[in-house]
């Protein structure tokens, strides 16, 4: 099951379409890594929307992969994890350390641009 | 009398086979198929979507522990009952090495592979039930059991 | 051969056919006597003042139903298709008013009015009534039961659902403005409660795209070690949706239970009124507060 990986400008985006075995989740790793070097990108985004379940694994495997790609100095956002399975990994006690998360692909997007060009709204009080 | 097959908020009809499923595990490939099989039992049996969830997720760390351990095993997840609810019953057995100090194993954060540990504890956290029965040597079965909401006295608004 | 007792000059005729047989006479008897029985029922029913909630018309169809259901199941022994048929009927009497003591009540009725039927068909012959009724008790006593517990557990899905629309009306969750949330809570937190706002927050980050939440507990008195955990955890799983939480009117006796488990509250975003928490989040967000002077004096040189 290839994980189809997009280049954005200076960003890579991994969009998960579906269930991942754990060789699976070790290959997108893998490919993952290498790119962000022959890309020279900033950072990876990893659209984990179609997860139904983030386990242990998954979390290392992510985990790894931030760390990894962090000695390239890029880093790693996770968007698009369900509600149901936020709450199954907060009771687990999985954590995503190390990782930025966001709602969606349009948040990550707003993340990373704010990051470069920082700006500030008022509202009267 | 005989518990009735169906949970009344059951969205699908009901066979006796449907009550009961055996997954063998042999890889970690096996994983997907038991934890889909789970959360189908699951919603059978009447959880919620996000009840479900949970239920996949703890088997998912239940077959992996068979996997990384033992390399071999069963998962039989099964529907049951209990004082009028309906539930289920996962039970997590192989034939592996054993675990020798079952009360370390159950400590957060402890791992002899390198892991992050969190398998056991935290399927005694997610799930209602929770028994180990381990002998060095023979093997180890893990049985935990969750089940649906009884009614509940409201406290405070 | 069994000592056949004689009553009264007539004599004990030994019947010997198998249950299967006696069981097919049996529900052959009580679909042709179907129209007598019936209305003896509902004689009864009327009788008791069962069933006011329903229009004659109403009773004489449900009972009509009822009475070709006990005798298919009879003949059958299959519960499958009573169990359908009895949440079917709870479905659609519960909401009118019917109570559990109307339903076992009729369903009794009716097993004694059948049983009736029985001893009147079979009354010259004791020993073959009582074989009859071994056939039929059992199986009347099972129909019994399974109607009556389907009632029940169809009324206790009900009161469930109701109880969690209650709850979930009672701790909305209130989009305040754009990307922020605010939940506030009120009163004791059971962990079935906790775990209810934990699926509603979360599901509300998602639907309103709030990238800051903050939970306002001034109205929570106490929270045992198993709430505050799950406190916790909440904070934890809205970050993984790319949400802040802010946990405002935390009372000192609180601060302390989070503390006693082990959280570190200098890693949980605490404030102390809803009011700063409302200004922190707005900071989190981007926004500056300014007093509305100077706001009018900036649009005017900004244009």
């Amino acid at each position: 099951m290839q994980v189809p990986i997009l280049r954005h400008g200076d960003y890579l985006i991994a969009s998960i379409q579906s269930a991942l075995t754990d060789s699976d989740l070790l290959a997108l790793r893998q490919s993952l890594v290498q790119q962000v070097g022959s890309a020279r990108a900033r950072a990876v985004i990893v659209d984990v929307t179609a997860l139904d379940v983030l386990d242990s694994f998954a979390s290392r495997t992510v985990q790894d992969l931030a760390q990894m790609i962090r000695l390239r100095g890029a880093e790693t956002i996770v968007v698009g994890v369900q509600p149901e399975v936020a709450f199954s990994m907060a009771q687990l006690g999985v954590r995503l350390e190390g990782v930025e998360t966001r709602l969606d692909l349009e948040e990550a997007l707003a993340y990373l641009a704010g990051k470069r060009a920082p700006g500030k709204r008022t509202r009267e009080g | 009398m005989e518990p009735p097959c169906g949970a009344a908020d059951s969205p699908s009809s009901v066979g006796v086979l449907d009550n009961e499923a055996t997954i063998e595990i042999a890889s970690s490939g096996d994983i997907l198929p038991a934890r889909q099989k789970g959360r189908e039992l699951a919603r059978h049996v009447g959880f919620s979507s996000a009840e479900a969830t949970l239920i996949a997720t703890v088997i998912s760390e239940l077959v992996r522990n068979i996997v990384l351990y033992a390399k071999r095993g069963q998962i039989i997840v099964r529907r049951a009952e209990s004082a009028g609810r309906p539930g289920i019953v996962v039970v997590a057995r192989d034939d592996g090495p054993g675990i020798p100090d079952v009360r370390q194993a159950l400590c957060v954060g402890f791992s002899t592979s390198g892991s992050l540990g969190l398998g056991l504890p935290g399927a005694k956290r997610l799930m209602d039930e929770f028994e180990i029965v381990s002998e060095v040597g023979i093997g180890t079965t893990v049985t935990v059991k969750k089940w649906t909401a009884g009614l509940t006295c409201s406290s405070g608004v | 051969m069994y000592d056949e007792p004689i009553l009264a000059g007539i004599p004990a005729v030994v019947d010997s056919r198998p249950g299967t047989e006696m069981l097919r006479e049996l529900v052959t008897h009580l679909r042709q006597n179907r129209t007598p029985v019936r209305g003896e029922w509902i004689r009864r029913i009327t009788e008791a003042d069962w069933l006011t909630a329903m229009t004659s018309e109403e009773v004489f169809a449900e009972a009509t139903s009822i009475y070709d259901s006990y005798v298919d199941v009879l003949e059958t022994g299959s519960v499958e298709a009573l169990q359908a048929y009895a949440r079917n009927l709870s479905e659609r009497i519960i909401p009118r008013g019917v109570e559990t003591h109307e339903v076992v009540g009729i369903v009794l009725l009716l097993r004694d009015v059948l049983a009736r039927s029985l001893f009147k068909k079979y009354q010259t012959d004791f020993s073959l009534l009582n074989r009859v009724l071994d056939i039929y008790e059992p199986a009347a006593n099972r129909i019994a039961n399974t109607v009556a517990v389907g009632f029940v557990q169809e009324r206790e899905r009900i009161i469930r659902e109701q109880q969690e629309a209650i709850r979930e009306l009672s701790t909305p969750v209130l989009p305040v403005r754009e990307r922020l949330l605010i939940l506030p809570i009120i009163g004791v937190i059971d962990p079935q409660r906790a775990r209810q706002l934990t699926e509603q927050l979360l599901h509300g980050i998602r639907r309103n795209r709030a990238k800051v939440v903050v939970i306002d507990i001034t109205g929570v008195p106490t929270i045992d070690s198993k709430v505050a955990n799950h406190l916790v955890l909440t904070v934890e799983a809205a970050r993984l949706l790319g949400a802040t939480v802010i946990v405002t009117g935390l009372s000192p006796e609180i601060a302390q239970t989070l503390v006693n488990i082990g959280v570190d509250l200098s890693k949980m975003n605490t404030v102390g009124d809803l009011q700063g928490g409302i200004e922190g989040a707005e900071r989190l967000l981007g926004y500056e507060v300014v007093p509305i002077k100077e706001a009018n004096v900036q649009a005017a040189t900004h244009g």
